[in-house]
C-alpha cells in the first residue's frame, strides 16, 4: 500500500471533483472518537489511584466487559492476573511514580471467559499546569505472538545455560581426574636424605592436559639415593602412559643396578621395545646417584644424561656452572643408545639443579618471540648461589610467575643441596 | 568484606541526629525512599542500602543458599548495622522489609531500637486456619512467570551495569529503569523468600516501639493484614494512611512522612 501526502495530486483523480484532502476527510470522518474506540491497541485512562476513568472498545472487547461495569468501578490492577498485580505493585507502580512513565512491561490481562491475554503495557503520567500528576494514560498491546516468541527464547536460553552448566561440570570432573592422575606420576613426598636438602617444583602448562615432565628421589641401598628428572615427548594421555612406564622402569632398574648408565640403558631398551613401528616415543632424562659422606658432610654426585639439558651446580662461593653431559642420546629411539656421565661433589652450601626445557624455552620479551635460554638461567642462578635449595626454588617459581603466558610447556625443577651449616639440614642428619 | 560497598550503603542527613535506616522492599531499591529522605535529613542521620541482589548491590555476593529465606536479608541488615556500628537505630522497612526488620531486631536487639513497618505482611498466602493474606500459592507462581516475562527488558537495562559498560551512552536511556530492574534469577529467589514466608510467629517477639503503617487500598497487604500485625505486636501503633497502592511513601509521601516523623518525635 502506498501512502500519499495531502499536497500531492492523485494523477488518476485529477479530473474528478473531489480533491485528495476531501477524500481523506470523508474516509477519516469522526476519526478521533473512532480511532480511540477501535484502535488496534487498548487505551485506558486512570486516576492516580488506579481507578479506571476511560477505556476504549478494543480493550473492553479483550476483557469481555461492558463499560459500565468497568469505568469508575475497577482499578487497572483489577484487570490483571494476581501475579501481574504483584508485579505491578512491586515494580510497575513505583517506576511510574518515580519516572512518570514506564514502557513495554509484559503483563497478563484476565478475560471474562477465564482466559488470559499476554499484553505489553506502557503508561505515562499526565501532569497539570503546575506539575501535579493528574492521571495515567496507558496503552495495551496484544503480545500473544511476541510472548510466545520470548518464551521460546527463554526456553532456548535456559537450555543453553543448562548445557553450559553440564559442560562446566564435566570439565571440572575431567580436571579433577587429570590432577589425580598427574599426582600419581609424581612422588607425593620426597624421602629425607641425610645431609641433603631437596626442593621440587612442578608446573603444568595446562589444567586440561596431563604434563609430560617427571622427577623422583628414592633410596637404593643403605648409603645411596637415586634421583631423576626428565621430559617425555608429547602431552596428554599417551605422554602420561609413557611417563608412567619411564618412572617405574627407572625405579625398578635402579634397584637392580643403580649405575646411572646401566639404568638409562634399561630404560632405553624398555621404551624402544614398547614404542616401535610408527609410534616412536622417547624421553630425555638425567639420572643420578647421591652418596653422602657422613664424615666430611660432602655429597658425591654421579649422574648420566640422555638428551637432557645439562644440570647446573651453584657453589657456595658464588660460582655457577653447567655440569655438561654432551652427546647423550634421547632415550627410546635407538636400540643401543650412548649416555654420557658426569660427576661432582657438593660441599656445604652447594646445590645441584635439574630442570626441564619448559624453563629455558619460556617465551620472553614484549612480543613473546625470544626464548629465555640456558645462559640467562645460569646468570639468574648465579645471583642465588650459596642459598639453600628451598630459597633457590622460591626464586625460580618467582621467575616462572614472571613468564606469565610465555610458559608453553610443563616445567619440573629439582634442587639438591648440602646445607651450609650441617645442623640446619633436613632429615636424619648424622652430622646433627 | 566491604559491607558498605556490597549493600551500596548511603549515609546522609544530620550526623548528630538519631539514626534511621530505610530498607526497600521486594521489587526496587533504595531509590524508593527518595520522597521520604528529605523529611528526615534535618534531624536524623539517614542510612539507605540495597539488599544483595537488588539495585546497585554487589550481585556477585548473592548466593541462593543465603537469600532463599528472609534470614539472609535480615543478616544483610545486621551486617550493615554492624559496619556502621549503629545502636538503637530506627528501622523503617517497606513491605517484606518490615518483616526483615523484625527478624533483624531479634538477631541484634542492641542495634535496632524501634520499628516502622510500612505496608507489612507476615504471610501473603491465605491459610487454612482462616488467615487471609490475599494470595494463593498459584498467584505466587504467576508472579514468577511475570518476572520471567520481563526478563528481556531486564537484559537490556541491567546487563550493561553488571558488565561494567554503563558508560556506553547509547544505553543511558534504558538505565533509567535500572533501579527497579533486578536480575530475574535473584528476583525469583527474593520473590520466593518474600511471598512464601510465614513470619506471623515472629511478630510476638517484637520488644521495641513499633509503628504499623497501612493503606486504605493495598492490593498486596490488605487492611485485615495490617490489623493482624498491629494486634500481634504488643504495644504497637497502627496508622491507616489515606493512600492507595502498596507504596504510600511514593503515592502519599506527605502523609507517610508525617506519620514517620511523628513516631520518631515520640521516641525521644
Amino acid at each position: 500500500m502506498t501512502c500519499r501526502t495531502g499536497s500531492q495530486p492523485d494523477p488518476h483523480r485529477a479530473d474528478e471533483e473531489e480533491t485528495p484532502n476531501a477524500t481523506f476527510a470523508a474516509l477519516l470522518e469522526g476519526s478521533a472518537e473512532e480511532l480511540y474506540e477501535s484502535a488496534p491497541c487498548g487505551y485506558l485512562s486512570t486516576l492516580m489511584d488506579g481507578t479506571i476513568a476511560k477505556i476504549n472498545g478494543t480493550l473492553l472487547d479483550w476483557i469481555g466487559l461492558e463499560p459500565e461495569s468497568v469505568v469508575g468501578r475497577m482499578r487497572f490492577t483489577d484487570l490483571l492476573t494476581a501475579g501481574g498485580r504483584l508485579y505491578h505493585e512491586t515494580h510497575f507502580a513505583p517506576l511510574l511514580r518515580m519516572q512518570g512513565e514506564v514502557r513495554g512491561i509484559a503483563l497478563d490481562i484476565r478475560q471474562a471467559g477465564g482466559g488470559r491475554l499476554p499484553v505489553l503495557v506502557t503508561s505515562v503520567v499526565k501532569h497539570g499546569s503546575t506539575g501535579e500528576p493528574l492521571l495515567i494514560r496507558t496503552t495495551v498491546f496484544d503480545a500473544r505472538d511476541r510472548r510466545a516468541y520470548e518464551e521460546e527464547l527463554l526456553r532456548a536460553r535456559r537450555a543453553a545455560e543448562e548445557a553450559r552448566r553440564r559442560a562446566e561440570a564435566d570439565r571440572a570432573r575431567l580436571q579433577d581426574a587429570l590432577a589425580v592422575l598427574q599426582q600419581s606420576l609424581l612422588p607425593t613426598t620426597l624421602p629425607p636424605v641425610p645431609g641433603v636438602e631437596a626442593a621440587v617444583h612442578y608446573r603444568a602448562a595446562s589444567h586440561d592436559q596431563l604434563g609430560g615432565d617427571f622427577y623422583d628421589l628414592f633410596p637404593v641401598d643403605g648409603k645411596r639415593f637415586a634421583f631423576f628428572l626428565g621430559d617425555v615427548c608429547g602431552k596428554g594421555p599417551q605422554a602420561a602412559a609413557l611417563t608412567s612406564l619411564t618412572r617405574y622402569t627407572l625405579r625398578t632398574a635402579a634397584l637392580h643396578d643403580p649405575d646411572p648408565v646401566a639404568t638409562l640403558r634399561t630404560l632405553n631398551t624398555a621404551l624402544h621395545e614398547r614404542y616401535t613401528g610408527n609410534d616412536p616415543r622417547y624421553c630425555t632424562v638425567v639420572f643420578g646417584l647421591l652418596e653422602p659422606d657422613p664424615a666430611s658432610g660432602e655429597v658425591a654426585v654421579h649422574l648420566a644424561a640422555g638428551g637432557h639439558p645439562p644440570a647446573l651446580v651453584l657453589r657456595a662461593d658464588g660460582r655457577t656452572d653447567f655440569l655438561p653431559t654432551p652427546g647423550g642420546l634421547i632415550v627410546g629411539v635407538l636400540p643401543a643408545a650412548r649416555f654420557v656421565t658426569a660427576t661432582t661433589t657438593l660441599g656445604p652450601g652447594d646445590t645441584l639443579l635439574l630442570y626441564t626445557d619448559g624453563l629455558t624455552e619460556a617465551r620472553t620479551g614484549e612480543d613473546r618471540t625470544g626464548l629465555y635460554g640456558d645462559e640467562a638461567l645460569r646468570a639468574f642462578l648465579a645471583g642465588h648461589a650459596g642459598e639453600p635449595p628451598h630459597t633457590v626454588m622460591e626464586a625460580l617459581t618467582g621467575l616462572l610467575d614472571g613468564f606469565g603466558d610465555g610458559l608453553d610447556d610443563d616445567t619440573a625443577l629439582l634442587a639438591l643441596g648440602v646445607p651450609a651449616h650441617p645442623a640446619a639440614g633436613h632429615g636424619h642428619d648424622r652430622n646433627g | 568484606m566491604d559491607i558498605e560497598r556490597r549493600n551500596n550503603v548511603t549515609v546522609t542527613g544530620n550526623p548528630l541526629g538519631p539514626t534511621v535506616v530505610l530498607a526497600h522492599g521486594f521489587g526496587c531499591d533504595q531509590n524508593m525512599w527518595r520522597l521520604t529522605v528529605p523529611a528526615l535529613v534535618e534531624d536524623h542521620r539517614v542510612v539507605l542500602f540495597d539488599y544483595v541482589g537488588s539495585g546497585r548491590s554487589d550481585l556477585s555476593a548473592f548466593t541462593e543458599a543465603r537469600y532463599a529465606t528472609l534470614d539472609g536479608y535480615a543478616r544483610d541488615v545486621v551486617e550493615v548495622c554492624e559496619a556502621l556500628d549503629l545502636r538503637d537505630a530506627v528501622f523503617v522497612g517497606h513491605s517484606v522489609s518490615a518483616m526483615i526488620g523484625v527478624l533483624a531486631a531479634d538477631l541484634a536487639p542492641e542495634r535496632i531500637g524501634a520499628l516502622v513497618m510500612v505496608a507489612p505482611s507476615p504471610r501473603y498466602i491465605d491459610d487454612d486456619d482462616g488467615y487471609r493474606g490475599g494470595f494463593s500459592k498459584e498467584d505466587i507462581d504467576e508472579l514468577l512467570v511475570s518476572l520471567d516475562s520481563n526478563y528481556l527488558g531486564w537484559s537490556a537495562a541491567m546487563a550493561p551495569v553488571i558488565m561494567g559498560n554503563a558508560d556506553r551512552p547509547e544505553l543511558g536511556e534504558e538505565l533509567t529503569n535500572s533501579f527497579c530492574a533486578t536480575d530475574p534469577d535473584m528476583a525469583r529467589v527474593f520473590a520466593h523468600a518474600t511471598f512464601t514466608s510465614d513470619s506471623r510467629d515472629d511478630l510476638k517477639r517484637v520488644q521495641v516501639p513499633t509503628l504499623v503503617l497501612e493503606c486504605t487500598q493495598d492490593a498486596i497487604a490488605p487492611r485485615e493484614v495490617g490489623a493482624f500485625v498491629h494486634a500481634a505486636i504488643p504495644g504497637s501503633a497502627l496508622v491507616t494512611l489515606d493512600a492507595t497502592g502498596h507504596c504510600p511513601h511514593l503515592s502519599a509521601p506527605e502523609a507517610t512522612n508525617e506519620a514517620i516523623t511523628g513516631f520518631l518525635a515520640g521516641l525521644r
